[in-house]
């Protein structure tokens, strides 16, 4: 009736984990409560759960990720803790099973629910005000991406209360993924909620790319593009021709568990080779699907506070799609030391090593924008700084891994997890932290708190650092990756200086959410009046912040680069045109239905508990064909409401 | 290794100290700074700035290059003596070492002679895992049902920790060896030995080895079947079910890589 | 949803030429059109994904039944035949559509739901009668990839027939009103494209496959 699940899946015996669960019920209880008594309900529901406005969802986007990386940061300081106190013959306070555990969510947690949320948020939110149009192509399918993503959010945190999570690593390699090493739950967790949620992130790409090529402004050729929908453009390219080799991947691992096969199985013939080729010809697309959109924030902040036009937009341009194709050819250094043979991890190293090329030409561009430029240190440029510096050095240690012989005695050591952190850090989570502090004015109208912003920098950089620095050494001094405890006494020290490094980006984490809360108490005193708090350079610094549901009453008509810059030195005003109706999507709960189904379902499938996966699926599915049904999915604004908003920001702007 | 880091920090140096050269003398309070608002383009600037990459990483791919085939785990290692072969297992959560030519088998203790040739043979009964004496040489992954190469020497006597650089799960953290690397004439010493002191390593020893268990203190073993390690690839390979060592029909083990 | 220009698709220039240089957004035939055919390339990558599963794969039988043993060409030149004569009635429904044909369209449709049931049906027995034979998809690696290639492809097909039917229900129920045009030009799309995976899955795995 109710498949494997009985109630010795809750850990009634476990206090930590229990506790933890206990910890979050009482939060979405009171944010329920809360909810429900100042009835806020229709609210939300009309203006954000059936919302297709890409800000909206947007927001809602970056929400997400910001809370999970509550939930993935819980775990890195735990694991770090271990680290710290388990050495020599101290077993440490989290035995194998839930370190294991707590390894494999972090890793699962950062990239798919913190980092890709946070990208495809800023992404949604502002490319298509930058280009210069009122929504991407396909709302509705942008509201169903989003709450896909949330089911997989959602399943990953079940499995901290009911049942387990994978004790695989987030890599999920077989055999130990396989159900003759790995019998319960917790892989089939990481695979549902991974491959639910990776349909979402299909349809986004196909939204974006499609939005990008076929819908700008009048006058946006390719080349009068803001950099920042050129790394959008790549990332989502990206997107679309590697996600679905995960979704083949994890299929295949699905079929081997619940259905016998045998893909990459020890025995019947199975190749877990196989499997990790195909997982990491995935792998390696996704980490520059990460970092690109980091790169085209950076680009936009770096050039709005100079002062400057971006340096060499041209060779920007081709660097980003340069890595954008190089990023394919690669994947086998994720393993070099699985045997290929000295041709084959020659070649792959090589070409690694090209990818440095476009990836310098763009640090170098940055640089000679800052050059002779006149350089406001708002947070996002700080982040911007901070981030340079970081990353190269990032840059460094990837290149040095590039090269077989060094990845033969540094693979899989806490050097190279120091590397993709120094990367994934000083990339994604920088270029994410300062594309929330740049566009948060345009999306609500208010700037954020400077100093609480500053300090929230200063604690990333310092903390990241102390955290991770270590782990470089650590690794040279011959220390595996993890590992449930230390056997070495001489590592102490330096864990110990990774541990208070986890403990000084909390206090980053704290500073945030302090300047989260001082922003709002303070709003009134920071309103953004103009729209155009950084004297910006692209087109959505031209809206009202926040911008009207349509963005643009009138679609802007852009002649150059830098659109808005241009139009400000040229003395445009917004146009003055007699305004036309518009027309707009409407709101719809196809989204939100669909992925509540996809809970059902996905929980359902984890437990094998058959007859209501199949009652899941069949619901899903009958919301699609719902959805699919109506051809009037548009309502009109008429031009005398139009106006009248218009004229009510003229006026908010004199 | 090094070579790579000093190529790459000539750039990655001046490149960190420019940025913040530049951030701070442009700051917009800075009033000696030269300001130049307008300049997006410098056709001189964008010659070095592809330059600068594309050399160094020309320099980087000719490093690559020798240095995956000078390097590359299968080759052989040249060397005066003939090379002594050692077959690997990873189990969970421990690691035999069967020694087909002189009849003996060790756990979690890795005996070889000091400069001379170890060839090693490699694989996996349960899951993947990653053979590595960092103070030796290169690691190499070992999985079931195929064989991976690996060629290492000692220079010169002493003990060497080694480790599974491949998270295999509960007991990973447990999966250390010691390499004790001895005078050659020692080495036949402790052979001779072995073969007397230790307890058989046949078919039912071998199925007690293989059941889970972490945290074992090192043991030697007389080899029963000098073809131990081709058995228990095909067992491997042939299915969880098959208990029995070298079950009837299996299918051929198979090469990793190549 | 956006701002609609005043051609729905009638540009003399092949579509998508004229917004190159900057003309604003496309029309939305234009729109739906590009992102569906962004779709079938990311299916198309994961059918990759498993071809090449199948080709690293195929010959890991462990000691099982084989391609040549098993694979019945006679049955497979009828199901591909069936496949692509529902491509060309496929082809001339919708044509019978965009000329606002609808009996037509009903009748060359119904061929094409035909064609692709037998296709479907002819490949289930296939199937069942492997299992029966002991050569399920859990007997070995090879036989894992060939069903989940083939099965995988099979699920599209049955998915596209179900959306067939959904779509001629909104046919009779709406007219042919250019949303409903859109959505049918979009499932050719999609039954053409797998009417290319399956050539591709008829030479790489059947044809191959029976030869060794």
């Amino acid at each position: 009736m109710l498949g494997r699940l009985s109630w010795a899946a809750i850990p009634f015996n476990e206090p930590l984990p229990l506790i933890t669960a206990a910890a979050i019920a009482v939060v979405i209880a009171a944010v329920l409560f809360t909810v429900t008594v100042k009835g806020w309900w229709p609210y939300l529901w009309r203006e954000w759960l059936t919302s297709v406005d890409h800000k909206r969802i947007g927001v809602m986007y970056v929400v997400l990720g910001l809370v999970m990386l509550l939930r993935g940061f819980s775990d890195a300081i735990m694991m770090r803790t271990q680290q710290a106190i388990a050495i020599g013959g101290a077993p440490g306070y989290l035995p194998p099973d839930h370190y294991d555990q707590i390894f494999s969510a972090h890793g699962t947690i950062m990239i798919f629910f913190v980092a890709m949320p946070l990208v495809i948020g800023l992404m949604n939110f502002a490319v298509p005000l930058q280009l210069g149009v009122r929504d991407v192509a396909f709302p509705v399918l942008n509201s169903v991406s989003l709450w896909l993503t949330a089911t997989g959010a959602l399943l990953i945190n079940v499995s901290l209360v009911i049942g387990n999570f994978a004790r695989t690593g987030w890599m999920g390699y077989p055999p130990l993924s396989e159900l003759a090493f790995s019998p319960d739950v917790g892989v089939d967790y990481y695979l549902w909620s991974l491959q639910i949620s990776g349909l979402g992130t299909l349809l986004t790409g196909i939204n974006f790319v499609t939005t990008i090529l076929k819908m700008r402004a009048p006058g946006m050729t390719y080349f009068r593009m803001p950099v920042f929908c050129w790394t959008a453009l790549a990332a989502n390219l990206l997107i679309v021709a590697a996600f679905p080799v995960l979704t083949a991947t994890f299929v295949m691992l699905l079929l081997d568990r619940y259905l016998g096969m045998h893909f990459f199985t020890n025995d019947g013939g199975g190749n877990q080779m196989m499997y990790v080729n195909l997982f990491w010809a995935w792998g390696h697309p996704e980490v520059y699907i990460l970092i690109l959109p980091a790169f085209g924030v950076f680009s936009e902040v770096v050039a709005t506070f100079s002062g400057k036009g971006l340096f060499s937009y041209r060779s920007m341009v081709w660097a980003t799609l340069g890595i954008c194709i190089l990023s394919f050819m690669v994947w086998l250094h994720h393993f070099f030391t699985m045997g290929a043979g000295a041709n084959v991890n020659a070649f792959f190293g090589i070409m690694s090593s090209i990818i440095a090329v476009p990836t310098g030409v763009k640090v170098f561009n940055w640089l000679f924008t800052m050059f002779r430029g006149r350089i406001v240190f708002r947070t996002p440029m700080l982040f911007a700084v901070g981030f340079i510096v970081t990353f190269v050095i990032g840059g460094l240690t990837g290149v040095l891994l590039a090269v077989p012989p060094a990845d033969f005695v540094l693979h899989n050591s806490t050097f190279l997890v120091a590397h993709f952190h120094n990367v994934i850090i000083g990339g994604v989570v920088f270029g994410a932290l300062a594309g929330i502090n740049y566009w948060f004015p345009k999306a609500f109208g208010f700037t954020l708190n400077e100093r609480l912003g500053h300090a929230s920098f200063w604690c990333w950089l310092i903390g990241f650092y102390l955290a991770f620095m270590p782990l470089y050494a650590l690794g040279l001094m011959g220390m595996t990756r993890r590992l449930e405890h230390i056997p070495e006494p001489s590592w102490q020290p330096l864990l110990l200086v990774a541990e208070a490094g986890a403990i000084v980006i909390f206090c980053g984490i704290l500073c945030q959410i302090a300047q989260l809360y001082v922003s709002i108490r303070t709003r009134q005193q920071h309103r953004d009046l103009t729209g155009d708090p950084w004297n910006g350079r692209t087109l959505e610094w031209s809206t009202a912040s926040p911008p009207p549901a349509y963005n643009y009453a009138v679609l802007p008509r852009v002649e150059t680069v830098d659109a808005f810059w241009q139009m400000k030195r040229a003395g445009r005003r917004a146009a003055e045109h007699a305004h036309e109706a518009i027309e707009m999507p409407r709101n719809s709960p196809a989204g939100f239905i669909t992925a509540f189904f996809a809970v059902v379902m996905g929980f359902s499938l984890i437990w094998q508990i058959w007859w209501l996966a199949i009652l899941g699926f069949l619901a899903a599915a009958t919301m699609v064909l719902i959805a699919g049904w109506s051809t009037e999915r548009e309502y009109a604004i008429s031009a005398a409401e139009v106006a009248q908003m218009e004229g009510g920001r003229l006026e908010q702007r004199a | 290794m090094i070579n790579s880091t000093a190529i790459m920090l000539v750039v990655v140096v001046p490149v960190i100290v420019a940025t913040l050269a530049f951030a701070w003398w442009y700051r917009a309070s800075n009033n000696h700074a030269v300001r130049d608002l307008d300049e997006s383009y410098e056709g001189r600037v964008e010659f070095v700035v592809w330059s600068i990459p594309a050399l160094t990483v020309i320099l980087l791919g000719g490093v690559i290059w020798l240095g995956s085939h000078q390097l590359d785990p299968r080759a052989p290692i040249p060397g005066k003596t003939r090379p002594l072969r050692v077959d690997v297992v990873a189990l969970n959560w421990k690691w035999l070492f069967i020694y087909p030519d002189h009849g003996v088998a060790a756990v979690n203790q890795l005996t070889i002679p000091a400069k001379t040739p170890v060839e090693f043979r490699l694989t996996s009964a349960t899951v993947m895992n990653s053979f590595f004496v960092p103070q030796l040489g290169s690691q190499i992954y070992t999985m079931g049902g195929m064989t991976t190469h690996l060629n290492l020497l000692a220079d010169a006597p002493g003990e060497y920790a080694g480790f599974s650089a491949n998270y295999s799960g509960e007991g990973f953290s447990w999966m250390r060896f010691v390499v004790k690397s001895v005078p050659a004439g020692d080495f036949s010493g402790w052979i001779e030995q072995t073969r007397e002191a230790g307890s058989a390593l046949d078919d039912s020893s071998y199925a007690e080895l293989a059941k889970p268990s972490k945290d074992v203190p090192p043991v030697t073993y007389r080899l029963v079947e000098p073809k131990l390690f081709e058995r228990i690839i095909d067992q491997t390979a042939s299915g969880p079910g098959n208990s029995a060592v070298g079950g009837a029909w299996c299918p051929p083990a198979r090469q990793a890589g190549g | 949803m956006t701002i609609t220009t005043t051609d729905e698709g009638s540009s003399p220039l092949p579509f998508g030429l004229l917004r190159e240089h900057g003309d604003g957004p496309a029309s939305k035939r234009i729109v739906v059109a590009y992102g569906f055919w962004i779709f079938i390339l990311s299916d198309m990558v994961m059918f990759s994904a498993l071809f090449a599963a199948y080709a690293v794969l195929s010959g890991n039988s462990a000691g099982g039944p084989t391609a040549p043993e098993l694979f019945n060409l006679h049955n497979v030149f009828i199901e591909t035949m069936c496949l692509l004569l529902s491509s060309y009635t496929c082809g001339l429904g919708v044509l019978s559509a965009e000329r606002r044909q609808l009996m037509p369209f009903f009748v060359f449709t119904a061929f094409t739901f035909l064609l692709g049931s037998a296709f479907l049906i002819i490949e289930a027995r296939e199937f069942a009668g492997m299992i029966e034979k002991g050569a399920g998809p859990a007997r070995s690696a090879f036989l894992s990839s060939f069903f989940t290639l083939v099965g995988t492809h099979g699920a599209h097909v049955t998915a596209g027939l179900i959306a067939l039917v959904y779509l001629v229900v909104q046919v009779i129920v709406k007219g042919l009103q250019a949303a409903v045009l859109r959505r049918l030009l979009c499932w050719s799309l999609f039954w053409h494209a797998l009417d290319i995976v399956w050539v591709g899955v008829f030479t790489l795995v059947y044809l191959m496959g029976a030869s060794h």
